[in-house]
């Protein structure tokens, strides 16, 4: 075990030292320009000391993140409106609501297209055309169309987050449904098998290894569709009205920390669906 | 003779591809009895695989006749009057060796008990009482090919395909194989239409040989193989056996020697 997080942490560290580098380097004249007009000649040590301290520093250093992700997230009541939870559960919501939409379009999309040969060709092209679109231009129209007839909230950054997520699981499916090779098809047409029986016996767990490789690229992709949903109409909460608010007032601490928290919220949806797979990998076999 | 299991009559299979039409099996005549052990024999190409899967109806015939058990193919598929054996194991990775031998029971839809109970008699037939929780990675090449024989008779069916389904194993094993083979067909005398390349295997197994020759797939030679229902390894050092290997082996040379 040790060997194995020895490398790890010496590579965070690493990190780290190089960003606490970078903060004093990005940030020295802005700080050199105030100490000049102020008049006053900093040594080097207080020169570092207040790059890495910075109100408005172009780069935060790491501890002014982690500074400003404990106050608002734990020193802050959940229902205040500057409270990280808040806008993190706000923003976690909607991409939910938009994975469950964006994963249950992909998979009867991908059933149909393994199933009626003529889809593939008529539909396969408009759903490849569809994900070449910026979702940063497609964005605000949806919203704005969505709310000039009523909708607004969650459903369509829900929308946009499905948008942005049924494309891998359509695609992933679709590879896993025709995994089965043609002697396994021709098995289960030896025993007068049903289209269905295929189906639920043979394509449907074959495809699950291709499913949740799918899954796991839409949930993070869930997660950027909300907060991007969430920028174009000055949305009042969310990770993506903390990023926009922050770069409004030029609150980099405050841009960093709700990005920090996208990433955080990202990771451990992925992760909770890596510990699914590994459990379904378990019951269906998988080698240790 | 009783009433033919299967039976052919000038039965063509013509291919179409884009090198243009391919003559797979060409004007084949063949009545198999209740009870025979068949084995086609023949190089590549022969169409010894495909008559079988025209027997099974994986593929469809495009000239001639055949009956299985008196019905066209399709008929005999949908009333599972077979068990086919692939080359392959071909079992599914997700599911127990149980889980495996089970599932042509699960399709047509016998009862969860008496599933465990047939499949668990098949396993034990070809000896692999115990291995009923192991995932197909976990046994052996040999292992596997049992395991795909037991879901091939799960259901019991009188007539029993094989394609080659020993071809990918090594000698030692698939001699014991044969062995075991030989006498499962013995306990259960069911009809076994067997597709081999291998001269030995064939004779070992067989009542008949059928020894077949490409470009048309066609039948050249039918090779009676009474060698009786005893039949112990050593047996393929006895000059009858060596004899019927001969013959088998001078038809095989005949079918294409025009091609050397």
């Amino acid at each position: 075990m040790s060997r194995s997080i020895l490398p790890v942490l010496t590579i965070c560290a690493g990190l780290v030292l190089l960003w606490y580098g970078g903060a004093i380097w990005m940030n020295w004249q802005v700080v050199a320009d105030t100490q000049a007009r102020a008049g006053a000649t900093p040594g080097l040590m207080e020169m570092v000391r207040l790059t890495l301290n910075h109100a408005r520093p172009l780069l935060p250093a790491p501890h002014q993140i982690l500074d400003e992700l404990w106050r608002s997230t734990a020193t802050l009541p959940v229902t205040s409106r500057r409270s990280l939870v808040h806008h993190a559960w706000v923003t976690l919501s909607a991409a939910l609501l938009g994975f469950g939409m964006g994963t249950a379009f992909g998979v009867l999309l991908a059933v149909a297209v393994v199933h009626i040969r003529a889809l593939e060709r008529s539909l396969m092209p408009w759903i490849v055309a569809s994900q070449a679109v910026p979702v940063l231009a497609l964005a605000p129209i949806v919203i704005v169309a969505l709310g000039a007839m009523g909708l607004e909230g969650l459903l369509p950054k829900a929308i946009i987050a499905a948008y942005l997520c049924f494309f891998p699981i359509a695609i992933g499916m679709v590879k896993g449904l025709r995994a089965p090779d043609a002697t396994a098809r021709d098995l289960m047409r030896t025993w007068s098998a049903t289209q269905a029986q295929v189906f639920w016996k043979l394509r449907l767990p074959a495809s699950l290894p291709f499913l949740f490789a799918g899954l796991k690229v839409a949930m993070a992709a869930a997660v950027v569709g909300a907060i991007v949903a969430e920028l174009p109409a000055g949305a009042q909460a969310g990770l993506g009205a903390r990023l926009l608010a922050g770069s409004y007032f030029g609150q980099t601490i405050q841009i960093w920390a709700a990005l920090v928290a996208a990433a955080i919220l990202s990771a451990t949806l992925v992760g909770l669906l890596g510990a699914a797979e590994r459990l379904v990998a378990r019951r269906m076999g998988a080698r240790a | 003779m009783a009433e033919p299991v299967i039976a052919t009559r000038d039965l063509s299979l013509v291919f179409t591809t884009r090198d243009g039409p391919v003559q797979a099996l060409s004007n084949v005549n063949l009545d198999i009895a209740p009870g025979e052990f068949i084995s086609l024999i023949g190089p590549s190409g022969c169409g010894k695989t495909t008559l079988l899967r025209v027997i099974a109806d994986l593929e469809r015939a495009t000239g001639g006749s055949i009956a299985v058990n008196g019905r066209t193919p399709e008929q005999a598929r949908l009333a599972r009057d077979y068990g086919y054996v692939f080359q392959a194991p071909a079992l599914l990775p997700w599911r127990t060796i149980l889980g495996n031998v089970q599932l042509p029971l699960e399709i047509m839809g016998i009862s969860r008990e008496e599933r465990a109970a047939r499949a668990k008699a098949q396993l034990a037939l070809v000896n692999l009482a115990g291995f009923e929780r192991k995932f197909p990675w976990q046994l052996s090449g040999g292992m596997q090919q049992r395991a795909s024989i037991a879901r091939a008779l799960a259901f019991e069916p009188k007539l029993l395909l094989m394609d080659e389904p020993f071809g990918a194993l090594d000698e030692i094993v698939r001699d014991h194989l044969n062995e075991q083979l030989l006498k499962l067909w013995s306990a259960t005398r069911k009809t076994v239409v067997f597709v081999t390349h291998s001269i030995p295997e064939a004779v070992f197994l067989s009542t008949r040989i059928v020894v077949m020759s490409p470009r048309p797939g066609r039948i050249t030679d039918i090779v009676d193989c009474d060698l009786g229902p005893d039949r112990p390894l050593e047996i393929r050092e006895t000059p009858e056996f060596l004899r019927i290997a001969q013959r088998v082996r001078e038809g095989l040379r005949a079918g294409h020697s025009y091609d050397v």
